[in-house]
């Protein structure tokens, strides 16, 4: 069987793993990425694709400014990216709203921005509270029963199909490697180098990223770290496409920049599984008929299903091994909004072998018991 | 380009294809009915606004889309029907008026 080596593993290519590699390798690295087959659970392949920003990090002010920072990084990102391998993410950031469809939700809503923003230690970041008579303005396609919704200029939206395709073609560009059919099933460390035992032989690396999406719960503890994720489950409807109509990115409706119309998402908790099922569907076409009533004259093109990558609390999960020098593992729910940050502000900080002090508060060890005790 | 190479004793229908009349055999995919006709542009590109004509002919690629008594369909999978109004050369369209 063959052997490579390289100075870094990535181990899943998912939006996770390709942006950390892809990172890692615009700083000069060699770096393998390695992934499974064409079968595989791959919320990459399956998302929503908003940089999204508002409602995120109440209880966690860290991700609040995590978040804000890969937001604020992705214009730049994305420019990099489509320099070097010619693919338009088309990213834009013209504010996103969440709508909601009564006087109750909207309170519920601007109460829950007003305890974010109240959180010690919170950066607050700009979002108003937008009533149906200005609302109608900005956004002339809602219906009547539409009572407001919360606005927030740091929210925006991508191609997250194409920003997966660029990453790759960034990765290899740049001499990176991408294995796929590599699925990994051990980890060892010897003689400071880590083997990697793969359905395609043994893979060895100086570093190894754990980036493998819902497979990381398995891998973690041959390191010595923890990332008890879950798959969660969303579906997805797609329209056909029609002229620009909705200048801004909704949290469950957004028009692509290719004119398709994406209503998203539901969150299911139902293990591994990515059937779509009608009943699901038709509650969330419903939802986004009432909130613009031109959707209902829309075909529907297809509809699908991923799993997303959830930990206990909703955070992402940063770590570094202490019993496996030179492991580490990244995972989170919101792949396409931190993308810019794992591509960015991640990869220096696995060159020099130690995270930041900015996420210490994403380790995995949060959701060891012992340690509450 | 397409001909239609098997006889058949299917009755002859009419259609109305961009206000022409057009024979088709009952039966047979209106997709098929309108490649017979030598129509080979159905539609053009939402994206980039080019010609598009059936590519699958099974339903999958969405390429052979027109517009049948108002809807939007795909040729391929609709049965041609006397008297069925088909609408082509739409591109993308206006939601908002
Ligand atoms: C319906 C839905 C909507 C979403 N909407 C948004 C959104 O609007 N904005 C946003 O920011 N995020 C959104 N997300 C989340 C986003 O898609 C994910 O955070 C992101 O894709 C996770 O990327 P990942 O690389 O960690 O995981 P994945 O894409 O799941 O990739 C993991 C990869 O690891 C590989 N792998 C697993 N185990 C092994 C192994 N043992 N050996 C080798 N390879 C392995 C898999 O094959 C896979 O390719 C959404 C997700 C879903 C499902
Ligand atoms: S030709 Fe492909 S869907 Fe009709």
């Amino acid at each position: 069987m063959k052997r490579e080596e390289s100075e870094f593993a990535v181990i899943g290519g998912g939006l996770v793993g390709a942006a950390i590699a892809w990172g890692l390798a615009r700083l000069g690295k060699q770096v393998a990425m390695l992934d499974e087959g064409d079968i595989a659970w791959r919320a990459s392949r399956g998302n929503f694709a908003l940089v999204w920003v508002q409602s995120k990090g109440l209880g966690m002010p860290a991700y609040a400014a995590w978040t804000r920072r890969s937001s604020d990084g992705w214009a730049a990102f994305a420019d990099a990216l489509g320099e070097e391998t010619a693919i338009d993410v088309a990213f834009r950031r013209p504010g996103g709203f969440a709508l909601c469809l009564s006087e109750a939700e909207l309170e519920a809503r601007a109460a829950a921005m007003h305890r974010l923003h109240n959180q010690p230690d919170m950066i607050p970041y700009p979002y108003e509270v937008v009533h149906r008579e200005r609302l109608r303005a900005l956004l002339p396609a809602i219906g009547p029963e539409v009572a407001g919704g919360i606005f927030s200029p740091l929210d925006g939206h991508c191609n997250s199909l194409r920003l997966l395709r660029a990453l790759h073609a960034g990765l290899q560009r740049r001499g990176g490697k991408y294995l796929s059919e590599h699925v990994v099933d051990r980890i060892e460390q010897r003689q400071g180098m880590f083997a990697l035992a793969t359905s395609a032989g043994e893979v060895r690396a100086a570093r190894v990223v754990l980036a493998a999406g819902n497979g990381n719960a398995r891998l973690a503890p041959m390191v010595g770290l923890a990332a008890p994720v879950r798959p969660q489950r969303g579906q997805v409807i797609v329209t056909e496409r029609v002229e620009p109509f909705l200048h801004h990115p909704m949290l469950s409706v957004r028009q692509t920049d290719e004119g398709t119309v994406m209503i998203g998402s539901s969150t299911e908790e139902v293990g591994f599984d990515d059937h779509v099922g009608a009943p699901v569907l038709a509650a969330m076409a419903a939802r986004a008929i009432r909130i613009f009533p031109c959707l209902g004259r829309l075909n529907v093109v297809r509809t699908w299903a991923a799993l997303r990558v959830m930990s206990p609390d909703g955070f992402p999960i940063y770590s570094q091994s202490m019993t496996h020098a030179g492991a580490f593992l990244a995972t989170c729910h919101s792949g396409v909004t931190l993308a810019a940050n794992h591509a960015l502000v991640l990869p220096p900080m696995l060159e020099a072998g130690s995270l930041g002090t900015e996420l210490a508060a994403f380790g995995g060890k949060r959701f060891d018991v012992s340690a509450h005790g | 380009m397409f001909r239609r190479t098997v006889e058949s004793t299917a009755a002859t229908i009419s259609l109305v294809v961009d206000g022409n009349e057009v024979r088709a055999r009952a039966g047979e995919s209106l997709a098929a009915a309108l490649l017979a006709e030598g129509l080979l542009s159905f539609r053009r590109s939402a994206v980039s606004g080019v010609p598009r004509g059936p590519w699958c002919l099974m339903g999958a690629c969405f390429e052979c889309l027109v517009t049948i008594d108002g809807a939007r369909q795909r040729a391929c999978m609709i049965r041609a029907v006397d008297g069925m109004h088909i609408e082509t050369g739409e591109g993308r369209r206006r939601l908002l008026p």
